[in-house]
């Protein structure tokens, strides 16, 4: 067990590593001309060699990379030489935009995010694998035909279109909900939880639309495959509780692809949700992400790409050792 | 059959057996069309996708029936506006009528079921280009690892969990802007060219890496089987085992893969459309167009403007969505144990 996770754990840092130089490289050598992208509108050739030297431009590559990276580890001095400012540690570098530490904006973005994954994960994972049981269990019901039919439905429904749907329907029209605010991003705060909840419900209800819906299809098929196996009939013929046979047995076996999804989803919209938040005009890691790629400030896309990338690889490392705990048949080597 | 020389029993008893089940013999196309013949579901939702083909196919000819293009501006006071909501078409021009079959969009007066034709061209055309792209390298890539093992496998297999550890959107929605930046100069970067060609290739380029991991699975097992060895007794060389003997016998789940790739890129292109880094006005697509909707809250003065765009979207992903669950339970052969 401990060499398994050493060993999950050295390939993850070498993964860590590989996917900050392939963002790297992709935004540094990306665009055709990052300097004038860096001193706006009223640009002078001059002004573009500046900036060029300010950014470390003039550098090779791989010096460029080792002195981002260094960032991550200790303070170091941005801009040209004369002129240079303070990047504290951990530091991705200065806002082309605002010249505000990239750091502090993510910093300042995540809550937003979190607040909108938690609620959304809570509540398609409830909805979905609930949903995709019951189908299971009443498998070519009625029941089960109007589950499946509806996840059909939702995996088909664009995030655009249920959003604004939404905001349309439960906002403008019936004024049940407020429009989002920026003043809300944690259960915690001084308007309490009930004010978050409600704050959130939209992004959440829209998000959850889209993935319980493949959850419903995962867990169904799943658990469909489970309940045929020889296991499950040997704990049924030993006089087992039928709610003990589909708790117990069934559902601990049949739900580990839900909790790679679940992992895999997990680390998905820790990097934001890059529609909704937009939508909602909730101002997390995916709106602000929108933000820097429509104004070209990329040492902001560039570290929220590589946050969300870490976020996507830690998640799966801890989908593989949560596996261990969950399947009794799966053994680690 | 009967010219057979040396009728051995072994032969003849394949042959008999070729005889009576003739199904060996279908093509994968066949074998698909089969199935989905015998699924309500699975015909609707291809006449619904064909159906949506031809609209595309044919935006000029309709459009140019019910006598609008998709550019044409007409902000006279007759048409919209000009006191309480300005910009908000008058009734007479909101909803269907016989001059504009869908209406007129809010703030320009352009021809709204025009530009529902022609968007349609433009989103269809993106996503299946950019499948095309995706499906090819997949296929490729995922074989040749899958085939040649060792370090070319371990390579290519790096880059896969690389590729598949971005979050999609995200990642092309950053790079989007930066690939356009380079194509600006390049033939592929003129005018209403340069949205989609970089689309095309940034969801292309990113979307191949499970596929690959999929037909590497499969090629892992092919290479063992008796034809591969055959063909390499005959002196095949690498490349046209690859292509002639490993590649055909994937193409079912590659099949299968490209036709649930399709309603994504869809959802992508109206993604990034939509985010206003993918198709930009006056070039019309989908997700343009709710873009157009939701910006200056267009939406909120009559819901019509979101309905447009966004019905069409939610038919066209749903049917290419039923049709690939068709397709699955048609050519995979593990799917369709249930």
């Amino acid at each position: 067990m401990i060499r398994f996770i050493l060993r999950r754990t050295g390939s993850l840092f070498l993964l860590l590593v590989a996917v900050s130089f392939i963002t790297f490289t992709l935004f540094q050598l990306g665009p055709a001309d990052p300097a004038s992208a860096a001193c706006g509108q009223e640009c002078t050739p001059e002004r573009v060699q500046e900036a060029r030297v300010a950014l470390g431009m003039d550098q090779p590559f791989f010096v460029q990379y080792a002195e981002y990276m260094r960032g991550l580890v200790a303070d170091r001095m941005i801009g040209a030489p004369g002129a240079e400012s303070l990047c504290q540690w951990p530091c991705l570098g200065k806002s082309f935009q605002t010249n505000e530490n990239v750091s502090d904006i993510i910093a300042r973005s995540l809550p937003y995010t979190f607040s909108m994954a938690i609620g959304a994960l809570v509540l398609w994972t409830l909805s979905g694998v609930g949903l995709g049981l019951l189908a299971a269990l009443r498998k070519g019901s009625p029941t089960d035909k109007f589950i499946v039919g509806a996840a059909s439905v939702g995996v088909s429904l664009p995030i655009p279109v249920t959003g604004l749907f939404l905001l349309l329907v439960f906002v403008n029209q019936l004024h049940l909900l407020p429009f989002t605010t920026n003043e809300i991003n944690s259960p915690f705060g001084p308007q309490g939880p009930w004010a978050w909840v409600l704050n959130y419900l939209l992004p959440w209800i829209a998000l959850a639309v889209l993935f319980s819906a493949s959850y419903i299809r995962v867990t169904r098929t799943n658990m469909i495959e489970t309940f045929g196996e020889d296991f499950i009939r040997t704990a049924r013929a030993k006089g087992l509780a039928p709610r003990t046979v589909t708790f117990k047995h069934g559902v601990r076996a049949g739900i580990t692809p839900v909790v790679t999804m679940l992992g895999m989803d997990i680390g998905l919209l820790l990097g934001g949700a890059v529609l909704t938040e937009q939508i909602f005009s909730v101002p997390g890691l995916g709106f602000t992400a929108v933000r820097a790629a429509v104004s070209g400030d990329l040492p902001v896309t560039m570290a929220i790409t590589m946050l969300a990338a870490f976020f996507v690889i830690v998640a799966n490392v801890v989908v593989d050792l949560a596996y261990a705990a969950i399947d009794p048949r799966v053994r680690l080597q | 059959m009967t010219q057979l020389q040396s009728p051995a029993e072994p032969g003849t008893a394949s042959a008999a057996t070729a005889e009576a089940r003739p199904a060996e013999a279908r093509s994968l196309l066949a074998t698909a069309w089969l199935r989905i013949r015998r699924s309500k579901i699975a015909l609707l939702s291809l006449f619904v996708v064909v159906a949506i083909m031809l609209f595309a196919i044919l935006a000029p000819v309709l459009s140019a029936m019910s006598g609008n293009d998709p550019f044409t501006s007409n902000t006279s006071p007759e048409v919209l506006d000009d006191f309480e909501t300005p910009g908000l078409p008058l009734p007479g021009y909101m909803y269907p009528s016989a001059s504009h079959w869908l209406g007129v969009e809010p703030g320009l007066g352009r021809d709204l079921f025009a530009r529902l034709a022609y968007g349609g061209q433009v989103s269809l055309t993106i996503a299946l280009l950019s499948t095309l792209v995706s499906v090819v390298l997949g296929t490729v890539l995922g074989a040749a690892a899958g085939y040649f093992g060792g370090k070319t496998d371990a390579i290519i297999s790096r880059l896969m969990d690389l590729f598949l550890a971005f979050p999609h959107l995200l990642l092309v929605l950053s790079l989007t802007p930066i690939l356009q930046s380079r194509l600006r100069d390049t033939p592929l970067g003129q005018g209403s060219f340069l949205p989609m060609a970089s689309l095309v290739i940034i969801l292309g380029f990113f979307g191949w890496a499970y596929l690959a991991r999929i037909v590497r699975g499969q090629v892992l097992s092919l290479r063992e089987r008796e034809f591969v060895e055959a063909a390499r007794s005959f002196g095949s060389s690498h490349l046209s085992i690859l292509f002639r003997q490993i590649i055909p016998n994937v193409m079912g789940v590659v099949l299968v893969y490209a036709t649930m790739l399709i309603p994504t890129n869809i959802s992508a292109e109206a993604a990034l459309s939509f985010l206003g880094v993918g198709v930009k006005d006056p070039t019309p697509s989908w997700g343009q167009m709710l873009n157009a909707a939701q910006a200056g809250n267009w939406y909120l003065s009559d819901p019509w403007f979101l309905a447009v765009p966004g019905v069409m979207l939610v038919i066209t992903v749903l049917a290419f969505n039923l049709l690939g669950d068709a397709v699955r339970d048609a050519l995979d052969p593990k799917a369709s144990r249930h």
